[in-house]
């Protein structure tokens, strides 16, 4: 390791694709966050990016995760942001493995936001907090000028212990694990889009946030040994969440196109505007690798679960090529799927 | 240029002249029908939209000869293969490999 | 997806796929090239290519309105946000193509009003709904989408709109295939036609392709079925020595083309002497202006547009991968200064152009493979 931190981060202004969950989101992590924050923490930069770190306190190991809500419109059919404030945060801990146990949550409000609007948030917050089983321990409030917020971001910290068995971290991948996905995907992505307006389309489409806690828990109840990594896919979709594993990990991934579960109305959405399903955000829906021996039993444990009936194995790991997501037709044809680079962009041509 | 998809008219809307509500698998949009003066849409019709504007009417009849054609290749095949296998000689180049006859 | 996934039907397409092999000559080489950059897109989507046989080579043509796009047009439309009145509106397939100070959607980080229309009509109701304001349409495409542009002119006109302009940057899909065949070392058998264009046009327009030129032409649809049946319709014209026109695409083309949406065109529209080609230069003929009857709604009439000719780095070969001459592997540029996410030509710039989408969706594989467009020229990879 570098005794002396260096920053890789090139890029001469922050841009909306930073924060899109893909390629650029990437290189700002590793190259500016990675190198100044891990390093300054003293431990060399741990290598691959999980959705929480482990902390030993006194013996125990516990995940802690942070995660921050910046959506818009805030109300969207299936949920509004403080649903996703809780909800995220608990999925990005259960996908480490953990069970969220406590979270603290921050606002930014914009000045003129009615408080009906905030009193509507806490209240969803307050009922997604029951639904999953976690406290709101406390918060931090600041209102900053109007025009300065979008209304409302929502940032929140959770903190749980590890789910008794399960350990996952990419290294643990090994070619022949299968790849698990808990259920249809792009809902999310594509109601935020449509909610939007802006591109004037409607359908019955709706954000799939859930926790996803009970999900993993109901596999790792008869497959916990073989669990070698989870992860949610939220921005940036399965693509880019399988994109990272495989580089992570150095091996390849090929998926089965046919075998992915998508809502016909989401896939109707995607091909009029030209949008690739798994590029598009998910925040009800996780992927695990698990070992071949364990994926059967892990695959129906979550089929028989109550939300879990659209899980489907859509792919497997294999040594080749590398670092590279593969997707095949149901015809033979192969071809490669990349991360997102930027935001996901309708297309005319 | 060239992403146009087939959606369903479901209504003409009164609004303004040439609006339709289309619908592909459920999801919804109107459209401008403008581009079918010659053959104007109705409800029912299917179309071809691109940018929002319904280009072209799909002809079911044309997709189904279409889909019969298609399910026909290597039938004709078949055919050949036992008229060569009577000697009688034609002007097709034989196929470079062994075929299954019908392979449907 | 009714209309969809019948021609998507993997029983037929092992047929059509069979029926291809069974009409390809193993000693002979076929070169094709989709003018479509829709085409091309669907290539790679449903990697058609692993389906054929490896003598089929499939060439990328120009067909990619936004690739073949002059940096110098990307940066006139963009001075026009110097106004700040103005709503910079576009197709979500601008939004990251680099002008010389950066992408519309660079822009906006700026704090220019840039934003993303599904369709012109969409620009049309932005300038309705914002009366104070004036909406600029960045129109891009072929004869395609200029219709649409037309005929929310013409609505424009009837509605008495006066807060919008369109920058026109349409152009024309004939002189592109005439430049590819005009040009010396140029090594085409056949063209998969553009089908959505000739939703349009028709299928007349290509007939002197047939006839002067002796090349098969066929109209293709933008399924995997309507491909490799257009594929195998080639190749029977081919073993037959025939060069004709055909329609595969009959579900949606007519052979005369819509005569609305020409009609519309011509109220609207008239042909620019010559307009420039990124990676192909000047084509005559080749692309449209707005009428003088609809100057009030001409962008390069109403902004004062800088009209600098931003020229591609000499070592970018985009001319010669776009004529299919060279591989987009074999540009010295691709894949190193060249990526899709720092693109310096043309056919970097959209996700469909040739390299981009190589790139994209070919390139890791070949690695796996072992195949390099170097070592082996007369293989498809």
């Amino acid at each position: 390791m570098l005794a002396v931190p260096k920053v890789r981060f090139r890029d001469a202004q922050i841009e909306m694709a930073h924060g899109a969950g893909g390629k650029a989101s990437r290189r700002l992590v590793e190259g500016l966050f990675v190198p100044l924050l891990g390093e300054a923490s003293g431990e060399p930069s741990a290598g691959p990016l999980g959705d929480a770190a482990h902390v030993r306190m006194n013996g125990t190991r516990l995940a802690i995760t942070t995660d921050s809500f910046v959506v818009k419109p805030l109300r969207f059919p299936g949920g509004s942001i403080g649903e996703l404030a809780v909800n995220g945060t608990v999925n990005d801990l259960a996908v480490s493995g953990a069970r969220a146990e406590t979270l603290v949550v921050t606002y930014i409000l914009e000045a003129g936001l009615p408080t009906e609007v905030l009193e509507q948030e806490v209240r969803a917050m307050a009922a997604a907090a029951r639904r999953a089983g976690v406290v709101i321990a406390g918060g931090d409030t600041k209102v900053v000028e109007h025009g300065k917020a979008d209304r409302m971001y929502i940032g929140s910290c959770g903190i749980g212990r590890f789910i008794e068995g399960v350990e996952v971290s990419p290294q643990s991948v090994r070619p022949g694990d299968r790849i698990i996905l808990s259920g249809p995907i792009g809902d999310h992505g594509i109601t935020i889009l449509l909610a939007r307006g802006e591109l004037d389309f409607e359908a019955e489409i709706c954000s799939d946030t859930r926790p996803v806690l009970p999900l993993v828990e109901a596999m790792a109840a008869v497959a916990a040994p073989g669990i070698r990594w989870m992860r949610d896919p939220t921005r940036g979709g399965v693509a880019t969440s399988l994109n990272e594993l495989a580089l992570d990990c150095g091996l390849g991934i090929c998926l089965a196109e046919e075998q992915i579960p998508i809502h016909d109305s989401v896939r109707g959405a995607c091909e009029l505007l030209g949008l690739e399903p798994m590029h598009i955000a998910n925040e009800g829906q996780f992927l695990a690798v698990v070992a071949p021996e364990f994926a059967d039993a892990a695959l129906a444990a979550l089929r028989a679960a109550p939300g879990g009936q659209a899980a489907a194995m859509i792919g497997e790991v294999r040594a080749q090529p590398a670092g590279t997501v593969l997707v095949s037709t149901l015809y033979g044809g192969t071809r490669v799927i990349d991360m997102l680079v930027g935001d996901p962009l309708p297309r005319i041509c | 240029m060239c992403l146009a998809i087939p959606g369903k008219i479901v209504e003409l809307l009164p609004e303004r002249e040439n609006l339709a509500l289309v619908e592909v698998s459920g999801v919804r949009r109107k459209i401008d029908v403008g581009l079918l003066d010659d053959d104007p849409a109705k409800a029912g019709d299917w179309v071809l939209i691109h940018v929002g504007f319904a280009m072209s009417k799909i002809s079911e009849r044309d997709a189904a000869d279409q889909m019969r054609i298609l399910a026909m290749l290597g039938e004709d095949e078949a055919a050949m293969q036992e008229i060569e296998g009577y000697g009688l000689g034609d002007s097709e180049p034989r196929p470079s490999e062994p075929r299954p006859l019908g392979s449907g | 997806m009714r209309f969809v996934d019948e021609f998507r039907e993997p029983e037929l397409i092992a047929k059509a796929t069979q029926e291809i092999r069974r009409l390809t000559d193993s000693e002979r080489l076929y070169r094709l090239m989709e003018v479509c950059g829709g085409h091309t897109h669907a290539i790679y989507r449903f990697g058609l290519k692993d389906l054929l046989p490896p003598n089929i080579e499939l060439i990328h043509g120009p067909g990619c309105p936004v690739c073949v796009l002059p940096m110098g047009r990307i940066d006139d439309g963009l001075s026009m946000t110097d106004d700040r009145e103005v709503i910079f509106t576009a197709f979500g397939d601008m939004m990251r193509v680099p002008g010389t100070h950066g992408s519309p959607l660079e822009y906006k980080a700026r704090g220019a009003d840039v934003r993303i229309v599904y369709s012109p009509a969409d620009a049309l109701k932005l300038a309705q709904a914002n009366p104070d304001r004036h909406v600029m349409f960045f129109a891009i495409g072929f004869e395609t989408t200029a219709p649409s542009t037309a005929l929310t002119l013409t609505r424009a006109r009837a509605l008495g709109i006066r807060n919008f302009s369109v920058f026109c940057n349409h152009v024309t899909i004939i002189p592109a295939i005439r430049a590819i065949l005009d040009s010396p070392d140029m090594r085409l058998d056949a063209f998969i036609g553009p089908g959505h264009v000739s939703t349009v046009i028709g299928c007349r327009p290509y007939e002197w392709i047939a006839r002067h030129e002796n090349k098969p032409i066929v109209v293709s649809g933008f399924e995997p079925l309507d491909m490799l049946e257009s594929i195998v319709m080639l190749l029977r014209q081919l073993r037959d020595g025939r060069a004709e026109v055909e329609n595969q695409y009959k579900r949606v083309v007519p052979w005369e083309g819509n005569r609305a949406a020409l009609k519309a065109m011509a109220e609207v529209f008239q042909l620019r002497p010559y307009f420039e080609w990124r990676g192909m230069g000047f084509i005559s003929q080749s692309a449209l202006r707005l009428r003088d009857s609809y100057a009030d709604f001409d962008a390069e009439q109403r902004f004062r547009i800088p009209g600098i000719r931003v020229t591609d780095p000499k070592a970018a070969q985009c001319g010669e991968v776009l004529k299919g001459v060279l591989k987009p592997a074999q540009c010295k540029l691709f894949g190193n200064e060249c990526t899709p996410e720092n693109p310096v030509g043309a056919l970097m710039v959209s996700s469909e152009g040739s390299c981009a989408a190589y790139y994209n969706y070919e390139h890791r594989k070949a690695a796996l493979t072992g195949l390099t467009a170097l070592t082996m020229p007369a293989q498809a990879i």
